[in-house]
């Protein structure tokens, strides 16, 4: 193997590439997070746990990151990575925003993420779950994968830790639920999530967004994740 | 032939396959600290700087200035440090100037994590990055590959985890200007002493509002060297000797000749 990083390996049938391996040293957010539809918009919901290998970088993370009034995403794989594509997302909305002189819809954001997630998927290891609510289509959710591809879905989870809670959202998902149903939904999936993978941790939070906006929700461990609830 | 020579590469790869390592660069095996409180913002950092097992410099600086009132410490590689810092203080002054406003500690942290992203962790840069702007007080931490966070108290380096066992052992909610001072400097130590990479004394920059920021290079020195007890010097006629024997110049003429050198330089020339 020669040069930095370098991860691709040539077999008899081909390169092989490990598109999750990360770089030495490299942030990574070793994830639980999720974001579902519900009867007035969307809730999004993530873990506060950064990893640098085995030590915790950061045990009170914000995974739910805003791109625009009431667009934002959950970011799981290199932080580094992550936090890049966001901060480019974020700045092209906001221009979008000033040029058309309306706030832009969800799946415009989207679609922003997949062309950057897309056209340099062999530099990037994110997975990002994007979930905004706008006047005319309401709450909508998308999840872009490792691959770049772009999936519109009633719900979706994402990240290491989402691998436990399949089989739980599964059998409790149901549409149109109110918001108090959608918060526990979340909440509960990702306390599964969370006692399960090891890369998952530390508080959970929450963001919902309406028409009335977006409003934080925050769930501590020492309160068993009862509280303290909202925080603006 | 004209272009780019790409011979290098050849042979480096050959080098490489031979397993022959790459030079190694001086890294500072680091403690640094930051940690915010009522009224600004304090960073730490101990003074060593090593290359490979050895000790590069027992008394180097980590504490970088960017502006008058945004202060960086640097772990990694040293000159990555220094370099990236110097740039961006640069670019710093710059943008001040053409925006006739003082500079953010939020747009300093952007340039450093946009500029680390391109190089895509090559620049082994890991910053703490601290100050005091008409926003208010900003601490945060950059790592080498372009991801920041925003806490109330960090820690980076080799030393960190020391150096956070202290600050999540101790650290309590509205600390005063030198409860934070004396926190960041008890970090440190436990850096200094628990770590291998860390050592010898401890630096402290304390950014307040409304003040000038004040660097206290060598705050804590808690590794002085004392004054030796003992020492190799022998008094003279301490070895005993059974006979003496003076050769003078003129008993060496027997066997070499011997020129006496006169102030004519063109004679002969003497080297230093």
């Amino acid at each position: 193997m020669v040069g930095h990083g370098m991860t691709g390996m040539l077999g008899e049938d081909g390169i092989h590439v490990d598109m999750n391996h990360l770089k030495s040293g490299e942030v990574n957010l070793g994830t639980s997070i999720m974001a579902i539809n519900f009867k007035d918009g969307v809730i999004l919901g993530a873990d506060s746990r950064t990893t640098t290998g085995a030590y915790i970088a950061n045990r009170v993370t914000d995974k739910l990151t805003q791109v625009h009034d009431t667009i934002w995403c959950c970011r799981s794989g290199s932080a580094a990575d992550t936090q890049a594509v966001a901060d480019i997302v974020s700045y092209h909305l906001n221009m979008y925003a000033i040029v058309n002189n309306e706030p832009p819809s969800t799946q415009v954001a989207a679609a922003l993420f997949q062309e950057l997630c897309y056209e340099n998927k062999d530099m990037l290891s994110a997975g990002i779950i994007i979930a905004g609510y706008d006047p005319k289509h309401g709450g909508q959710v998308y999840s872009i994968p490792l691959g770049g591809s772009l999936h519109k879905q009633p719900y979706s989870i994402g990240g290491s830790g989402s691998t436990y809670i399949y089989g739980y959202c599964d059998a409790n998902w149901k549409e149109d639920m109110t918001e108090e149903e959608g918060i526990n939904f979340v909440r509960n999936s990702l306390q599964e999530a969370i006692k399960w993978d090891g890369s998952s941790g530390g508080v959970i939070r929450l963001v919902v967004l309406t028409s009335k906006g977006a409003q934080r929700h925050l769930y501590l461990p020492d309160t068993a994740y009862t509280g303290p609830g909202v925080t603006n | 032939m004209t272009g780019f020579d790409f011979s290098n590469y050849n042979r480096n790869a050959a080098l490489h396959a031979k397993g022959v390592p790459l030079p190694k660069a001086t890294s500072t095996g680091t403690t640094i600290v930051g940690c915010i409180y009522d009224n600004g913002v304090v960073i730490a950092a101990d003074t060593r700087a090593t290359s490979g097992p050895i000790v590069a410099d027992k008394n180097c600086e980590k504490l970088h200035y960017i502006a008058p009132k945004i202060w960086c410490a640097g772990a990694g590689t040293a000159a990555d440090t220094e370099f990236t810092t110097a740039l961006i203080s640069s670019n710093v002054e710059l943008h001040s100037l053409s925006t006739g406003r003082p500079p953010r500690v939020i747009t300093c942290m952007t340039m450093l994590k946009q500029h680390l992203f391109r190089y895509q962790g090559h620049i082994g840069a890991y910053l703490v990055v601290a100050g005091v702007d008409p926003t208010g007080v900003g601490l945060y931490t950059v790592h080498a590959h372009g991801s920041t966070d925003k806490l109330p108290y960090v820690t980076m380096g080799s030393g960190s985890l020391a150096a956070m066992s202290v600050f999540e052992s101790t650290w309590k909610p509205n600390l005063d200007r030198d409860g934070a001072v004396a926190l960041c400097a008890e970090a440190i130590k436990a850096g200094i002493f628990n770590d291998l990479g860390s050592g010898s004394n401890v630096d402290v920059c304390v950014i307040e509002k409304d003040k000038p920021s004040q660097l206290l290079r060598n705050y804590i020195k808690p590794n002085e060297r004392g004054q030796k007890e003992r020492n190799y010097r022998f008094p003279k006629g301490t070895t005993a000797y059974l006979n003496e024997k003076v050769i003078t110049k003129e008993d060496m003429k027997k066997y070499v000749t011997i020129e006496e050198a006169s102030g004519d330089s063109n004679l002969m020339e003497v080297d230093m």
